[in-house]
């Protein structure tokens, strides 16, 4: 391998678009590539783990063998080897880190190159952060102090560890083991994550935010994140991802679990960047084929999920709610972009139940060059759902006049005091538009960063500061080379 | 002195089609001056081609802004050296904050002038000043630009963008057409303030109505992509009652 300067240099004459496209050169222990049932015992002997994840995972993998890929969605890629993928990239260290100066150094360095420290010093001030590269956990910062509020905080490799008794109470109950193709795949396989417990009546003292990094190219990424918000409580959690430039295909098959007990609100955000391949050829990329669900099971509970998908080859991605508590809501506000060869397909589902729930569906979709990008969505209400109300709101961009925008909204209704609302629009970026602002003296790329973060708003206003901040300027890179 | 603007035999078009046929027209520091012509003789195209829009081509002839070559610039940096257009039908811009809007082409032409940005609470007393001045409804600041307004209501918000930039040359395309008499008073007041012994200002209009309350120096009648002829303020009057066939038969 090159050593990590050089690559770094390359992947900035390659242009501007992808800033995170550089590999780290971190000494690694993977297991051969391919997948049965010997490959999931080692794996689940590497991580020590009890009795009943490997159970679990033998499950979910002898139902996966049972299942095909689902071909529904509008996106087109050659079919994936799975067994020409490694199930385990870890970096070689000592199986318990307990100072960030066991932690391989280059490692550090590529955080802090990706903008989050790590140590002590540098480390964010209001935001903890569980640093994941490739399969596993790196560090978690401030993990003591949210302790002191009873807040977990961990590693799911950890949480297997040390609260063996939360994890087997709730992991795989929002997303079952069988739900889906790649659902059971993770399941089978998933190496690390993210674990949130937040006590009763707790309100969760700084935003949580787990970063992924993929660095290994034949490695799929199969992480599992499970946030468990109880009685009265509250948590905002943030997710970000990017990985280097590769010419194959990567597999990104996360599965996200959320809880909401009784009056809790869970916030989850996704900033994702992943590597969407070259723009002219398509070749390489990420397939991010992820399976988000939250459960309100409370009585007036609360999820929200927002996300800014920005990068990776193929989206597939539908961050979902199941409102099974009475008075339970479900909001989902998504921007996506599309840009290059890039195609996503992505939505939600709003599985109203309980009496008086409520779903609101921000989408907004951008495409250019010759991308696709299809809103899919399902509004379902229960027989016993009644007082049930959505409010959906699809909205698309064109820039250019090679893209594509699809909007699939599906609507199933079972109760006639149920209130459905649905508005759609397509625009696009005119030439007199931009000679508005140029007149006015705005120069062309401002006026396309104002007019998409004008599109935006309504989603970016859901995100941190920061982050809101961050996901206007990546919208505005992507987009620099695609309005001539 | 050198002229505000200077427009020398300009021959322009569109997609191979020839608009202008040789314009000539001097504009001095200080001057008013009035376009007026049939529909279709090429008001629109004169004045976003000194804007300096993309789509039409310059065939030959020279455009001078303070002496200054302008064919070589593009649309924003002339705007930022001073030139606004007031448009005749000002696209919407949905979800573009209005006054975020304004504050960017406010200090867009500041930073040209190397002076620092306005931040903005600043901007938002400057804005304030301007829009009690010309009676826009504060509801306006936060509204999207142009979107939804009606077409006064557009036209009004053009020249209140004008009282914001100060420019020093102003090309108001029709912005009289579409006001009620209340409207196109509040529009005039707008354009004596901005007229000043530095600024110069270019009136299109179809009507005499506006040059009653912002006396013009010089009237310049238009048609078939010529001036066909040039006068003082009685040029309008005369239009208004005679129109434009008596000029157009002439040529
Ligand atoms: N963008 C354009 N594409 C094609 N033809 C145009 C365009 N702009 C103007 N023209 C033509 O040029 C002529 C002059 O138009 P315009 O400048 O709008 O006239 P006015 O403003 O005097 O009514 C008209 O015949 C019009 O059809
Ligand atoms: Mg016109």
């Amino acid at each position: 391998m090159e050593s990590s300067a050089t690559t770094i240099a390359d992947s900035k004459l390659a242009g501007p678009e992808y800033k995170y496209g550089f590999t780290s050169d971190v000494e690694m222990e993977t297991l051969k590539k391919g997948l049965n049932e010997d490959v999931i015992r080692a794996l689940s002997t590497k991580k020590n783990e009890p009795a009943f994840l490997l159970e679990f995972r033998l499950k979910a993998y002898r139902k996966w063998l049972t299942m095909t890929e689902p071909l529904w969605a509008q996106v087109n890629y050659p079919p994936i080897d799975y067994q020409d993928i490694v199930y385990f990239a870890a970096p070689k260290q000592k199986p318990q880190v307990s100072g960030l100066d066991e932690i391989d150094p280059e490692i550090l360095r590529t955080f802090e190159k990706l903008g989050i420290p790590l140590d002590e010093q540098k480390k964010l001030a209001n935001v903890a952060v569980d640093a994941v590269f490739d399969s596993v956990s790196v560090a978690t910062t401030h993990k003591k102090k949210l302790l002191e509020h009873g807040v977990i905080f961990c590693s799911i490799s950890e949480a297997v560890q040390e609260y063996p008794e939360l994890i087997e109470q709730y992991l795989g109950t929002v997303v079952p083991i069988g739900d889906n193709f790649y659902a059971a795949l993770n399941s089978a396989v998933f190496t690390d994550g993210s674990f949130v417990f937040i006590p009763p009546n707790t309100r969760c003292p700084m935003e949580l935010s787990t970063y992924f990094r993929i660095n290994t190219e034949e490695s799929g990424q199969f992480e599992r994140t499970l946030i468990v918000c109880s009685e009265g409580s509250h948590v905002s959690y943030l997710e970000g991802c990017t990985a280097p430039k590769f010419d194959t295909n990567q597999l990104h098959a996360a599965v996200v679990e959320l809880i909401t007990l009784d009056k809790a609100e869970i916030k989850y955000s996704t900033v994702q960047n992943w590597y969407s391949g070259d723009p002219i050829t398509g070749k390489g990329g990420i397939f991010n084929f992820v399976t988000k669900r939250g459960l309100c099971k409370g009585k007036n509970s609360k999820i929200s999920w927002t996300q800014v998908e920005t990068g990776s080859a193929i989206t597939w991605k539908y961050p979902s709610c199941i409102l099974a508590g009475d008075g339970s809501i479900g909001e989902f506000y998504s921007v996506a972009l599309t840009n290059g060869l890039m195609q996503a397909d992505t939505g939600t589902k709003m599985i109203h139940l309980g009496k008086n729930t409520k779903s609101r569906i921000v989408s907004k979709g951008i495409s250019s060059d010759k991308s696709t990008n299809a809103y899919r969505g399902l509004v379902r209400i229960g027989k016993n759902a009644t007082g049930a109300r959505n409010f959906s709101q699809c909205d698309s961009m064109l820039v250019g006049s090679e893209c594509a925008a699809h909007t699939f909204p599906y609507l199933e209704v079972g109760n006639d005091e149920a209130v459905v609302e649905h508005e759609a629009s397509t625009s696009k970026i005119s030439e007199d538009q931009l000679f508005y602002f140029e007149s006015r003296g705005i120069i062309r790329e401002d006026a396309v960063a104002m007019i998409l973060n004008g599109f935006c708003k309504e989603v970016f206003q859901q995100l941190p500061m920061e982050f809101a901040v961050e996901a206007q300027k990546l919208l505005t890179l992507k987009l620099e080379n695609s309005v001539g | 002195m050198t002229a505000i603007l200077e427009i020398k035999d300009l021959k322009a078009g569109h997609s191979g089609l020839e608009i202008l046929k040789g314009i000539s027209l001097k504009i001095e520091a200080g001057e008013v001056h009035a376009i007026m012509g049939p529909n279709g003789s090429g008001k629109s195209t004169l004045s976003k081609i000194v804007a300096g829009h993309p789509d039409y081509q310059v065939i030959s002839g020279e455009i001078l802004f303070h002496g200054k070559n302008l064919l070589d610039l593009p649309a924003d940096q002339r705007a930022r050296l001073g030139i606004f257009l007031g448009f005749q039908y000002p696209v919407e811009i949905p979800g573009v904050n209005n006054s975020e809007f304004l504050r960017m082409a406010y200090n867009s032409r500041r930073k040209e002038k190397g002076l620092e940005e306005l931040d903005p609470f600043d901007f938002q007393e400057l804005l304030t000043e301007k829009m009690q001045f010309l009676e826009v409804d504060d509801r306006f600041r936060n509204r999207g630009v142009n979107e939804g307004f009606s077409g006064g209501e557009k036209k009004r918000n053009e020249i209140l963008q004008m009282a914001v930039l100060e420019p020093s040359l102003a090309i108001l395309d029709e912005t009289d057409s579409g006001l009620d008499v209340d409207a196109l008073k509040i529009v005039s007041k707008g354009i004596n303030a901005l007229r000043k012994p530095d600024n110069a200002i270019l009136l299109i209009t179809h009507y005499q109505r506006l040059l009653d309350y912002v006396q013009p120096d010089f009237v310049h009648v238009l048609a078939q992509g010529r001036i066909l002829k040039s006068g003082g303020k009685d040029l309008a009057l005369e239009v208004e009652t005679r129109g434009y066939d008596w000029l157009t038969a002439v040529a």
